[in-house]
């Protein structure tokens, strides 16, 4: 990705005062459209494979861990490239990726919480229909 | 609007790294150097998305760790019988090829938006658009699919009873998402094709003029929705 660029191609076109202006203001994302192919084609690679470990009825660990890897490949694909965040400042990275991270907390707090009810459901209904 | 401070990139000097971040968030000034307001609202405005569907995704996972009755295989629920056998979830890696495809072609409207070529930025947004309208015609089969075999959003034929209501609630909050992103996508594809982001045209609501880097913040918002179907996909279909 060292060839990308981030420039302000073409500001100046129409109107002289205000694109100068403009021009220092954006900073432009563009970069070659090979890469983006490039990451198109992988999304399909990958979305295939989340697809074939449904298909070929894979289970237990070897599924979740499969299914985990290729969504957290294509959401960083997504991301990174697609939505430009490679390029931003650190300062924007966390300030955007960093509080769904800690989304997490709140993922185990709910899993222990969860399993704490399906524990008294069963303790009071029985281990299920 | 922002001109007064921000910087060209290229021309910003300014410390990298962890040193960076310290920089930029001390106080008096603006912590975003080289983003526009409008790019970092919308980004802002995805984090905030962000966190409803995180809250529907976490809702779905404590009914279903929690409940003593098996939950319905989705796999079988969403298996489509096409030349006589069934596939397993066909409709829906479809729908996740559509909707990777509309990112793909949304990505490069942006490019070519900056290159300020406004015939293929027009023809690629409202290929986006339709890309997006055809994921939503599924969605529309598969609701009416699931709703004639009996789901509901207090049971179903085959298991727990959260499944319709996790189904419905996500599926039906993303599919209008995908939604409101055609409409948007339509009405800054005109603007592109009127060559109002050339000639700074007011807007209708706001009357300020537009730039090519709307159409990157509507690609934001866009990705943002192709994003999420990445976690629902994995999480809701796949698991």
């Amino acid at each position: 990705m060292a060839e990308a660029t981030a420039n302000g191609l073409g500001q100046h076109a129409l109107h002289p005062h205000d694109a100068a202006i403009v021009a220092k203001a954006e900073t432009h994302q563009e970069h070659p459209i090979k890469l983006y192919l490039v990451v198109w084609a992988w999304l399909f690679i990958l979305s295939t494979c989340s697809y074939l470990v449904d298909y070929f009825g894979l289970h237990g660990y070897l599924r979740w861990s499969l299914i985990l890897i290729f969504m957290m490949l294509k959401a960083g694909l997504i991301v990174a490239v697609f939505m430009h965040m490679a390029w931003e400042r650190l300062a924007m990275m966390y300030a955007i990726i960093l509080p769904p991270i800690l989304v997490l907390v709140f993922v185990t707090m709910m899993v222990l919480e969860a399993d704490y009810t399906l524990l008294t459901r069963i303790a009071f209904f029985g281990p299920g229909p | 609007m922002a001109e007064t401070t921000l910087t060209h990139t290229s021309q910003l000097d300014r410390p990298p790294g962890w040193r960076g971040i310290a920089a930029d968030w001390a106080s008096d000034q603006r912590a975003f150097k080289n983003v526009s307001w409008g790019k970092a609202m919308m980004w802002i405005f995805l984090l905030s998305d962000t966190f409803i569907f995180g809250c529907f995704l976490l809702s779905y996972m404590t009914a279903r760790i929690s409940t003593r009755v098996p939950w319905p295989n989705p796999s079988e629920v969403f298996a489509l019988r096409i030349g006589g056998s069934e596939i397993p979830l066909i409709l829906i890696a479809i729908m996740t090829f559509v909707l990777i495809s509309s990112s793909g072609t949304m990505a490069m409207a942006v490019n070519f938006g900056y290159r300020r070529d406004r015939r293929k930025t027009a023809i690629l947004m409202l290929l986006t658009a339709a890309l997006g309208a055809t994921f939503v015609g599924m969605q529309a089969f598969e609701w009416t699919k699931l709703i004639t075999e009996g789901v509901r959003p207090w049971g179903n034929p085959w298991g727990a009873a959260q499944f319709g209501s996790c189904f419905f609630m996500i599926t039906g909050f993303h599919g209008t998402h995908v939604t409101i992103g055609v409409i948007f996508l339509i009405i800054v594809a005109r603007k592109v094709w009127r060559g109002d982001f050339d000639v700074g045209r007011p807007g209708f609501f706001t009357s300020r003029r537009g730039r090519y880097e709307n159409v990157e913040i509507m690609g934001l918002y866009w990705h943002f929705v192709d994003l999420v179907w990445v976690f629902i996909f994995a999480f809701f279909y796949l698991w």
